[in-house]
């Protein structure tokens, strides 16, 4: 089931009297996510990516706007009417009730011609609970269930009724680091196995990367970009998008374009045809540098570290916007730590230059 | 060895004087009571009594004004536990839904409780007590509806007992209401939302969800309201005055304050019988509230 949203937008009132102005939370959106796909909402804390959620959930009513899921316009539709699943941050699982009553209870609510029998709920409840393979686990209570285990009952509850399109809020956050990565292929793997069209909320772009379809970066209500994760990782858009993807973040610099060439203090580091002349952000990926003693781009050497394949390279330079220049570089590499500077040539496919005023991406 | 000696002796003495304090004036009398329950015809002032014996208890159980005792006691505890119960629970629920007024309505709810009974009681008068004047406010009712005047306060016995009634859960519904509106609020709002998502009933999610949250303290409740019922007494002096007897109103604990004070009184031995056997009701019905409470955790699914 494709999910549409057409200029979708969410203003919350105001309750600070000095700013009497309403919070746009969600800003005309309007976007597909298209059939069987797991999809990524992705930015930083308040920009709108859990309202959304909400909003397609039915949770909240949108402003303005409209939302369909395939050809049907379900905007005016109660939750239950909509046939989604819900995973919540935080779980939400009945603590009064085990796994077992809990994945059942969706079932339970059903009325009418839509009425299971006990054996067919039973079953239903049991094969859910297989997918998330916890099926071993139906007579605990939540309390007596590990993180994961509680996100895997959760997961099993929001999928039993079979719904058209399955959200999940910050699914990973609670959980801790080795248990987010084995979980994420999880979902993955799940929602594969389901083809049921699916719709996750991050803050970690880490998380989105690794399992989406594709990814929507969001920024104070506003869609920045839509695409593949590599899409978006290889092209971005703007200098947010560029920031808020990728680990260690992107370097940025201030720079200046003069006849076709790409200046970070006074060296001309790059050819950059056919971009206007004039202040621009330059901003290179960790993995844009080359050491190379003939190479245009010098930085003081703060010092390195080693990763085994890899070596963190920690510099600074005048121009830079960040703390310290990040650059990630093969271990066949061999840099002296005794010298103040180091030289580098610079990828042109990993650096990429913004205005300096709206921030659009130039080159 | 011997700094553990030392810790421990500390903290004894940290607790001396609450444990004295509970010795002398809980403790001590508990221990009293039980054996002067067993002591015949004993006597304060002489400290003597004529031999030992379950003759106390035999003599309370058949004095006809004990059994009238018993009977209003129970039957205000039947009435006034579920009722005060639900009632505060349909209160809270109001109150948890509205947003306009809300903190209106809870003081409004709340001031029985900080009002001083004497002049609840005299609210209660002005309601249904007969004098040459005036019938009272309910009794007005009753005949502007066409029906015939009763008299609450000396009348028939279910008049009054219904007054008692009143009474008593107007006294204790503030409480009931207070505790639970905090705890209805504290039921996290996500299960609320995770229960519209799945389609959940208004009523399924009140009987499966809101219900259980809160049961531990709906339990805390009924056995307060169970015990707090079965030492009724002020409440029945402030309506029908001090001769309950005479009024057929008398409850267990006044049954044993005539017994100590009222102008039948001193005799000790048949109040501590009294006392004990109350003592023994309560207990009972606190333990059948506990497994209940248990069995239920343990039933739920």
């Amino acid at each position: 089931m494709k999910v549409v949203l057409k200029n979708l937008t969410k203003r919350f009132p105001s309750r600070d009297k000095k700013h009497p102005e309403d919070v746009i939370a969600v800003n005309d959106f309007d976007f597909t996510i298209p059939d069987g796909k797991l999809i990524g909402l992705l930015g930083p804390s308040g920009c709108g990516k859990s309202t959304t959620l909400n909003l397609i959930s039915g949770l909240e009513k949108p402003t303005k706007g409209q939302i369909f899921f395939g050809d049907d316009d379900v905007t005016k539709l109660p939750p239950e009417n909509r046939g989604i699943g819900l995973v919540f941050q935080n779980y939400a699982l009945y603590p009064h009730l085990t796994v077992r009553g809990n994945i059942l209870f969706p079932l339970q609510n059903l009325k009418g011609s839509a009425k299971m029998s006990k054996q067919d709920m039973e079953a239903a409840a049991l094969k859910a609970a297989k997918l998330v393979q916890i099926d071993n686990l139906m007579e605990r209570k939540p309390a007596e269930l590990s993180g994961g285990q509680q996100q895997r009952v959760a997961i099993a509850r929001a999928l039993v009724k079979m719904p058209k399109v399955l959200l999940l809020d910050e699914p990973l956050s609670n959980l801790d680091a080795r248990l987010r990565l084995q979980t994420r292929e999880e979902i993955r793997r799940i929602q594969k196995e389901t083809g049921i069209t699916t719709i996750f909320v991050t803050h970690d772009q880490e998380e989105a990367m690794s399992i989406c379809d594709e990814i929507v970066v969001m920024k104070d209500g506003v869609v920045h970009q839509i695409g593949k994760p590599q899409e978006v990782y290889d092209n971005p858009k703007n200098l947010f998008v560029a920031k808020f993807l990728g680990t260690p973040p992107i370097n940025v610099f201030k720079g200046k374009v003069k006849d076709g060439g790409l200046y970070i203090g006074d060296e001309k580091v790059l050819d950059a045809e056919g971009v206007r002349d004039g202040d621009v952000y330059a901003a290179i990926r960790p993995e844009g540098f080359k050491p190379d003693d003939n190479g245009a781009f010098s930085l003081d050497l703060e010092r390195i570290e080693v990763m085994g394949r890899d070596i963190s390279v920690i510099a600074h330079h005048e121009a830079c916007e960040n703390v310290d220049i990040r650059a990630i570089i093969s271990s066949e590499y061999v840099i002296d730590t005794r010298r103040e500077k180091v030289r580098c040539g610079l990828n042109p496919r990993k650096v990429f230059i913004f205005d300096d005023k709206t921030e659009e991406r130039l080159f | 060895m011997e700094s553990t000696f030392k810790s421990n002796l500390k903290a004894w003495l940290y607790l001396l004087p609450a444990l004295v304090f509970l010795g002398v004036f809980m403790i001590y009398p508990l221990v009293d009571v039980f054996i002067y329950s067993f002591e015949e015809g004993y006597n304060s002032a002489s400290q003597t009594s004529f031999g030992t014996g379950i003759y106390n208890y035999s003599y309370v159980l058949h004095d006809p004004y004990f059994l009238q005792a018993l009977k209003n006691t129970l039957i205000l505890v039947a009435i006034t536990v579920p009722t005060s119960t639900i009632l505060s629970l349909l209160i809270s629920l109001g109150l948890n839904k509205i947003t306009k007024l809300k903190e209106l309505f809870q003081t409004v709810y709340f001031l029985p409780y900080v009002t001083n009974t004497l002049a609840v009681g005299l609210v209660f008068m002005i309601l249904f007590k007969k004098t040459a004047y005036t019938d009272g406010l309910v009794n007005l009712l009753i005949t502007a509806f066409g029906g015939k005047s009763v008299d609450f306060i000396e009348g028939p016995y279910w008049a009054k007992m219904m007054v008692l009634c009143i009474y008593t859960i107007w006294i204790v519904m503030p409480f009931k209401v207070l505790v639970l509106t905090s705890s209805l609020a504290s039921v996290n709002p996500i299960y609320y939302s995770a229960a519209r998502v799945d389609g959940t009933s208004n009523t399924r999610i009140f009987f499966r969800i809101t219900l259980p949250m809160i049961s531990p303290m709906i339990f805390y409740l009924v056995i307060t309201g169970f015990i707090g019922a079965f030492k009724a007494y002020s409440d029945a002096v402030a309506l029908f005055g001090t001769d309950l007897n005479v009024a057929e109103m008398n409850t267990i604990v006044g049954y044993v304050y005539d017994m100590l004070y009222g102008d039948s009184g001193g005799y000790p031995s048949y109040a501590s019988a009294a006392a004990i056997i109350l003592f023994t009701i309560v207990l009972t019905i606190t333990v059948i509230n506990l497994l209940v409470r248990n069995k239920s955790n343990l039933v739920q699914k």
